[in-house]
């Protein structure tokens, strides 16, 4: 219970954070946007190849806008000297965890939903499978947002941390790109029975994500930098 | 005791801020550490927090082995360092806010702290727009708004005006007088020593008894 309440006190702060300095909205979101126009300018829509690759291309433009989250989020703790202060509130590490990775989740649903738009929009992609759709992008989400905060919190306080940061979480989240990918593919080709199986591997991704977060981000968030 | 140090060494990088430290201080007590720049003050205050680890030796924070550890006691105290802790785009209610709902205190608690320091007329401003007087009002206000056993106070009268200064006294004095222990590392000797029941010196890392001349009398702790 108490670790309940103390993860929502951590996440309703950083959202709340978020939500006044508008980055997400004025930075992340548009950067999100800007990556898929990109890719439909190089592969040229008249060509037809867009639909085809519209999965892959969303989960890229999500991973590399969920690095900026990432690094967001752990930046806020760096004025004024408010990770020394999320320390002292005696917090236990696993909560100010999951409050974290929660805050990260809720916004990258938010970037997943408006990039979703962009490329039936763009990409004339055609909705199928909604409910594979929606589960397979919540596990992915799980596991993206958790393995993302337990590297930041490792390269927080480093000078290096916005360049440490896309070096570590990109090879890390590999499962998650390949799973939500594929799973996206299945439920777009109207084959929802080859998308489940990925749906299972992001779930576990996403499991064990939470729990090595839940262990390791106390003694990470001690470390000092 | 509430802070027992017994040849307590902590190394800030390979160079050793705190080089066998031995302090015990009492229930109640306000302790002041004077001490030049760079004699290991802060460093003493940041290790009594847990914010940083005790290479050797025995430190011993109400009542938690630090070596064991050093999240243990910060439930039960607060440090007003030198920065203010708070986030820049959370207003000043919501940053007292947020820390006294992490320690398990009500929303009541981050209010009266907000009037203690005379910050009410500016709950509603973000951290960022604060002056430095402001903001290390707000610092103090942080550290009462969670109800500590045990303040610690790095240099609370830096960048404050009078008003501000008297204030810091009064929370000090109140403190005090509610039998909370507080330890304050200043150079603003004569302030503090008019706060102070005890002073040591801090030197090298080393902590040295001082003799108790022109310290203010013991506060009568409330029952």
């Amino acid at each position: 219970m108490r670790l309940a309440h103390d993860a929502l006190l951590v996440a309703g702060k950083d959202l709340r954070i978020e939500l006044r300095s508008r980055v997400a909205l004025q930075q992340i979101l548009p950067f999100g946007a800007i990556v898929l126009v990109l890719f439909a300018f190089a592969l040229d829509p008249d060509r037809g190849v867009l639909p085809r690759v519209a999965p892959g291309l969303f989960w890229t433009a999500v991973l590399l806008a969920a690095l900026l989250s990432v690094n967001r989020a752990f930046a806020l703790e760096e004025a004024n000297a408010a990770r020394d202060g999320l320390r002292l509130t005696g917090l236990d590490g696993a909560a100010v965890f999951l409050g974290k990775a929660a805050a990260v989740a809720v916004q990258l649903v938010v970037l997943e939903v408006v990039l979703g738009v962009g490329i039936v929009v763009l990409y004339d992609v055609s909705i199928r499978g909604v409910g594979l759709i929606v589960c397979a992008a919540v596990a992915a989400t799980a596991g993206l947002a958790a393995t993302g905060t337990v590297y930041g919190v490792l390269a927080s306080g480093l000078r290096a941390r916005e360049t440490l940061v896309p070096l570590l979480v990109l090879p890390a989240v590999a499962p998650v790109m390949i799973g939500g990918t594929r799973a996206f593919e299945a439920a777009l080709d109207g084959a929802p029975a080859d998308g489940w199986p990925w749906v299972q591997l992001l779930t576990a991704f996403a499991v064990l994500a939470v729990v090595a977060g839940t262990l390791a981000f106390g003694p990470l968030l001690e470390e000092d930098a | 005791m509430v802070v027992t140090l017994r040849s307590a060494v902590c190394l800030l990088g390979r160079f050793p801020a705190l080089a066998g430290a031995d302090l015990e201080i009492d229930r109640g007590e306000v302790v002041l550490l004077a001490g030049p720049n760079g004699a290991g003050k802060t460093t003493l205050l940041r290790l009594c927090a847990g914010l940083l680890p005790l290479h050797s030796g025995r430190a011993v924070v109400l009542g938690h082995d630090l070596a064991r550890d050093r999240r243990a006691p910060r439930r039960s105290l607060s440090l007003m360092g030198h920065e203010t802790f708070c986030y820049d785009d959370l207003t000043v209610a919501e940053n007292l806010r947020f820390s006294a709902r992490a320690a398990g205190k009500d929303r009541a608690a981050a209010d009266r702290a907000l009037e203690l320091v005379g910050l009410v007329g500016l709950a509603g401003v973000v951290h960022g727009r604060l002056s430095q007087g402001q903001r290390r009002r707000l610092a103090l206000a942080v550290a009462l708004a969670r109800d500590p056993e045990l303040l610690l106070l790095d240099e609370p009268h830096a960048g404050l005006d009078a008003d501000g200064r008297a204030v810091v006294d009064e929370m000090v004095r109140m403190a005090a007088s509610e039998g909370r222990t507080v330890v304050l590392a200043s150079h603003e000797l004569d302030l503090a020593r008019a706060l102070a029941t005890r002073e040591v010196e801090v030197v090298g890392g080393i902590v040295r008894p001082v003799a108790p001349a022109g310290l203010a009398r013991p506060v009568e702790v409330a029952p």
